[in-house]
């Protein structure tokens, strides 16, 4: 085994572990906003370690060039995309109504929306 | 080192761990969390396969099925916004 396939390999295993703790984390948390938070971040990290990983453990055992490319336009792509989903899918919980945690303390977006409906209304005050 | 079976053993036991929370979620979106979780951990699982089988085809499976998740998961979040 060469060096290439070390390196390849522990990415994999560490990759592999962030899943686990991602799921455990899924479980253990109190309500959607600290799953969405604890879930997508560590699988984000741990799907880049599985996906690169496994492109260098391929080159290292011999196999062609073409698996470290595919596996790195595939990391990209759910580098990029992930944080997205999670974020409209949040929004989406957050506008659907589902209350927050009763431990939670701070609700930034609810501030943000008085704050803007009040601008609104003084201009609609200047207006008259 | 360890060998492939037993980052294959590992996903296996992630994917159950965020089955669990599909089948017990006390909301609608719980379970659509889990299933983007799911579907990000199909993604690495695919490209392991590819590695385990020798085929290079896996890889494009593995690109294909992360397009389509990232587009059912956006169409869900319109439709729990109201805007489907």
């Amino acid at each position: 085994m060469s060096v290439l396939a070390w390196i390849g390999e522990f990415l994999v295993l560490f990759g592999t572990i962030f899943y686990f703790l991602s799921t455990l984390g899924l479980i253990r948390m109190p309500d959607v906003y600290n799953r969405m938070q604890t879930a997508t971040k560590s699988a984000t990290l741990g799907s880049l370690g599985v996906i690169v990983g496994t492109g260098l453990w391929a080159v290292g055992k011999g196999l062609s060039i073409a698996w470290l490319t595919k596996a790195i336009v595939i990391g990209v792509f759910l580098l990029l995309t992930n944080p997205i989903s999670a974020h409209a899918l949040i929004r989406g919980a957050y506008k659907s109504g589902i209350p927050l945690w009763e431990g939670s303390v701070v609700d930034k977006y609810r501030e943000h929306l008085e704050k803007k409906a009040s601008e609104k209304k003084e201009v609609e005050e200047g207006e008259e | 080192m360890m060998g492939i079976n037993i980052y294959l053993a590992l996903i296996a036991i992630a994917t159950l761990l965020s089955m669990y929370r599909v089948f017990r979620g006390p909301t609608t979106v719980d379970r659509l969390v889990a299933v983007d979780i799911m579907t990000t951990i199909t993604v690495g699982l695919m490209v392991l396969f590819s590695l385990y089988y020798k085929r290079a085809i896996f890889l494009d499976v593995a690109l294909v099925y992360a397009i389509l998740s990232f587009a059912g998961v956006i169409a869900f979040a319109r439709y729990l916004e109201g805007g489907l």
